[in-house]
Formats: C-alpha cells, structure tokens, sequence
C-alpha cells in the first residue's frame, strides 16, 4: 500500500469518482489511505468522519501531521478488530490486488461497512491481453508498469473476474464503472465491453 | 554523592489548590485521604468557555515543572521545546496545565509531607495509591478550575498511563487523548526494572525502614542505583554506543573499580543528581502505582472495553527503539481503539533514542502531535489565539 500500485494521474480521477459515491456526513474509512489525499477531500466536500489505514510509517506520519485520523496498519491483518457496521463506507482504492487474501479483505470491508468502494486495474483490459499475446511475456503496460518480479500487484483480476468474486460472497453491485486510457469515464463496467476497454474499474458495493 | 532531597515546602514557584478533611480523596486502596495539597503549574490562558485547557501528565520522576528553569535544579523544563507561543503546545492558543503526581515529591502530597494524625512524615504510613488515585487527583484540580472538558489530556510514559486512565474513566470530560511511549499496563519486564530500583532503595541502610526523614538520614546511594538502573531502561544500545561507545574517562584504564568508562560516569551523574530533586519514599510508591496499572483488568480483562462507546479523539505515539514501552504496546491500546470504532491516530516515530525520545527533539513526533492537536483544535472550534 505504501507505493502507488498504478500510474498517478488515473489515480486522481478513480479518487474523484470516488468520492462522488460517498454520500455527506458519513462515516468513512480508507484503507491504504497514503498520505491522506482521498480523506482529506471527504472531510473538505463531504463533511465526513474519516479514518484511514495506512502501511507505510511516511503515509501515516504525513496524513496524522495534516490532522487526519490515520493509524499504522494494514489490510490483510487489522480489518479484523473492527466492529461490525462502524462505517458507512470502507474504500479501498488500487489496492485489493495487492492484499494476500483479496476475498478476506473484500468480506471484512463489507461486514464493517455498510457499503465498500473498490478501485482495482483492469487485467482484461485489451492492451494487457495484446501485451501477453504479442510479446508471450507478462504485460506490462502504462497502467501496470511493474515487472512480475517486483511488482506489488499479486493478486490481480478482470473486471469479470471481480463480478464473479462479488456474486459468490453475496454482495450486490450497486454502481459500476471503468475508465478508459485517458482517465475518462467511459462505460458502466457491468457490460462485457468495459471488461475491454476499461483500464480501471471502479464498484460500489452492498452487502446482500 | 552530592546534597540530598530536601522537601520543597510552601516556597515553590507555582499554584497550590489546598484540599481540606471536608473533601477527602477516596483511594483505590480504601483509605480517604486528607488534606491533600496539589501543586500545579499552567503555561497560556484559559479562555472564556473554558474549552482550550490541555492536562500534561507527567512521568515518573518529571513534575509541573514542564517549560520552567526549573527551582531546584535549575535546568530547562523537561518539555521547553514544545511549549511556548507558535510551538507544538501552543501557549497563544492552548491553555496548558500540570500537576505534580499525587505521591510525587515537587508540593503535591507525598510520603514526605507531614502525616496530620501523627505530626510525623508519612514514610510508608502514607496509603499506596495508582495511577486512577493520580487521576481522581487531578480530576479535583479541573473542577476546581472550573473545566467541564479538557481539551486535551496528554503525557509520556506514566503520563500516558494517565492519559489513557482519564479516557477511559472520564471519557466526557476529555475531547481528545494523546498517550506517547505508554501502554495500558505495566508488562512483567517493567515492573521487574521498578522492583530492582526499590530493593536498592530498600537495601540501603539509611533508608531505616522508610523513616530515613526522622533519623536525620537518607537513602542516597539506593536512590542513586534506583536512577542509574532505570536510566539504562530509558535509552537504547545504539544511543548508548552513540554517545559513549568504550571510551575512556582517562587515558587508560586504572584497573579498579571507579568510573573507568564514560558511560560509568554518566550514569553515576545521573544518580547523583537525582537523590537532588527526588524522595526515596516517592520514588517506591510511585513506581508501585506504576506496576499496579493493568486497564484492562478493570473492565473484564478486555481493554476494548474501557473505551466502548467513546468519542475521545486518539492519537497514539510510539517510539521505534523504544524498549521499555515498546510499540507493541502502543498497538495494543490501537487495537482496543479500533475494535469499539474510535477515533484513532497512530504513529510510530522512528528514532534510536529509547524512550526518552518522547523528551528529546524528534521532528517527527513534533510534527505528528503538532498536525493532531490543530485537527482536534479545529473540530472543537478553538480560536487560533485565545482571546
């Protein structure tokens, strides 16, 4: 969580699309909050009590030293010792594919949260499938610009592959969205299309 | 060994609330104790609604003495660097306060005041009192002051036990929290550093049973070995090798036994200055009331359970080579945080300091708790200038 699993300017615009899901004077709790961009937005626009889990001591000290509510810790151990429904909405941007047990952290954010927000790459995105096809190498793209060796992306999916995973926990898909290379919002990511042409994939999520 | 502990009496640089046999202290040990003098000092102004006071708890052997030259060493207060107008405790914005310990020795009541019943020095007929009597003691002083809620309640160490004490015992009486290099309980480890220093207290014959005030004697050497143990506890190898390494005071070494190496003659300053500023009596019941200290276990031995349903803003600090309240502890008392949802900031500052790194200059751990205490400040409306 301490580095930014994809490239920065997409990152903006995931960050803003999601923060025009969270509603006003919500309880918020970003998980690989960074240096606290998305959290401090909330708390600007949205009048929310946020809190953040960071990985990396930097993130932590620089978002606690702006005043935000950031403790040290990290997905895939501490979602555990939150209680159930302390949050409206438990976001987790580029970060899922980057968890040990993607589908524990999935599970937690949905048993604290009323609601989760996801932002993940996607995987099945043309340029990574005509990367893998052309060169017979693992892609590495713009978007994805790790080697398979040092890249902290482990656990990375499709936008269908996320879909699947959503439908076997029981959590309902309430808004789904991708973007395109340029970081605009282009198709509802329910569609097969987006699972092509989306190079991020942003969900909304509901328990049952 | 130089000059000893002398009781400071009514001649010292700072408040004292007088509380008389009308409104006796109940203690945790059943005793009510009575009168009470408690000696405090305050840094800013208290504004009109009263809402901008911090409560600094401090540690085992500091006093109220936090930004003073202080009146029987005559050195810098232990926190000069953070407090003063523009600083991390901002005295143009906050109103900060500062008590010395009950059982402490700097004019708050102690073993070395004058029991009433016996017109004698309490010694150790003085009641053993913890960290939530300090508490209740401090509590006494803020409704004295006429302080609904504290703005901020924070201290290192046995300050931040304190800390955590009040969030936990008075959570509406405190907006926000900030425990540095503590922990909820005193571990096995700690509490058998405090036993090593109150045997060699105990050990030293002028100690006579406690009484050492009346013989006309004191305890200097097992004060002093008290202090230079507990010394080591408080910095750590690589600050030690940073400071000292193997050098030599001499040239050479003498083959016997005086203070060959520089690191042996600083701690012997160190213990030697100490018996100066503090009481053999206080040091032993303080330290108790350190050992004594387990939240945990007032609440069914779940500490989640000490702070269900608060609202106190958190903000807990840990020091990275801190051994003697390591950051595991600190996580701890995270982990209890967020298991009843609460509003929690955690940073483990990095530093090779130990734990006095909560008394040094740590731009890191300044930063941190300058960033929290103006995010709290905010939320609670607080001027930028105490009007």
């Amino acid at each position: 969580m301490s580095e930014p699993a994809t490239d920065g300017r997409l990152m903006r615009v995931d960050l803003r699309l999601i923060a025009d899901m969270v509603e006003p004077h919500t309880r918020v709790l970003d998980i690989g909050c960074g240096e606290g961009e998305l959290l401090d937005h909330l708390n600007q626009t949205k009048l929310v009590d946020g809190r953040g889990i960071e990985l990396s001591m930097a993130g932590v000290r620089s978002a606690v030293a702006q005043g935000m509510s950031v403790i040290q810790g990290d997905a895939d151990t501490d979602l555990k010792d939150y209680p159930s429904g302390a949050f409206d909405y438990v976001i987790l941007s580029q970060t899922l594919q980057a968890t040990r047990d993607p589908k524990g952290v999935l599970t937690h954010m949905l048993r604290i949260g009323r609601r989760a927000i996801v932002s993940f790459p996607n995987f099945g995105h043309w340029r990574v499938r005509w990367s893998l096809l052309r060169h017979g190498r693992m892609p590495n793209t713009e978007n994805l610009s790790y080697q398979w060796y040092d890249t902290p992306n482990i656990h990375l999916c499709t936008i269908l592959d996320f879909t699947d995973l959503c439908r076997s926990l029981g959590i309902t898909v309430e808004r789904a969205v991708s973007l395109d290379a340029e970081g605009r919002v282009r198709y509802d990511a329910g569609g097969l299309l987006a699972n092509w042409l989306g190079e991020q994939a942003v969900f909304l999520l509901k328990r049952g | 060994m130089t000059g000893s502990f002398v009781k400071p009496l009514d001649n010292l640089p700072c408040h004292r609330l007088d509380l008389g046999p009308d409104v006796p202290l109940p203690l945790d040990c059943g005793v009510a104790l009575s009168p009470l003098t408690i000696a405090y000092q305050t840094y800013g102004r208290l504004n009109a609604d009263k809402s901008n006071a911090i409560l600094i708890g401090h540690a085992l052997t500091g006093d109220q003495f936090v930004a003073d030259t202080h009146p029987v060493t005559g050195k810098p207060g232990w926190w000069s660097a953070l407090v003063g107008p523009g600083r991390v405790l901002d005295t143009d914005r906050f109103f900060l306060i500062c008590a010395n310990v009950l059982g402490g020795c700097m004019g708050t009541t102690g073993p070395a005041d004058i029991n009433p019943a016996t017109g004698k020095p309490w010694g150790l007929e003085f009641p053993v009192i913890t960290i939530a009597d300090m508490v209740r003691a401090q509590l006494r002083l803020i409704d004295h002051l006429g302080i609904d809620q504290l703005f901020c309640v924070i201290g290192g160490s046995m300050g931040g036990m304190q800390v955590l004490e009040w969030a936990a015992r008075y959570p509406e009486r405190v907006f926000a929290a900030v425990p540095i290099a503590a922990s909820a309980r005193h571990s096995a480890q700690n509490i058998a550093f405090a036993e090593v220093g109150r045997q060699a207290i105990i050990a030293d014959p002028d100690w006579c049973d406690g009484a050492y005030a009346l013989e006309g004697k004191s305890p200097q050497r097992g004060l002093a070995v008290a202090r230079m143990a507990a010394h080591i506890t408080y910095l750590s190898e690589t600050a030690l090798h940073r400071k000292f390494g193997r050098n030599l005071q001499g040239r050479t070494l003498t083959y016997g036994f005086d203070a060959d190496f520089q690191v042996e003659s600083y701690l012997r300053h160190q213990g030697s200055s100490f018996v100066e500023r503090f009481d053999a009596n206080s040091y032993l019941y303080v330290t108790r009331a350190m050992d004594y200290f387990d939240l945990a276990a007032d609440y069914g031995g779940v500490l989640a359970h000490a702070f269900r349903g608060t609202r106190v803003r958190f903000c807990v600090i840990s020091f990275s080579s801190d051994w003697l309240f390591p950051t595991a502890e600190s996580r701890a008392v995270v982990k209890a945080l967020n298991a009843v949802a609460a509003n929690v900031s955690f940073v483990e500052v990095e530093s090779d300091k130990g734990h006095d790194a909560f008394l040094l200059d740590e731009p890191d751990f300044h930063a941190t708790l300058s960033g929290f205490l103006a995010g709290a400040a905010d939320h609670r409306g607080l001027e930028k200038k105490a009007p």
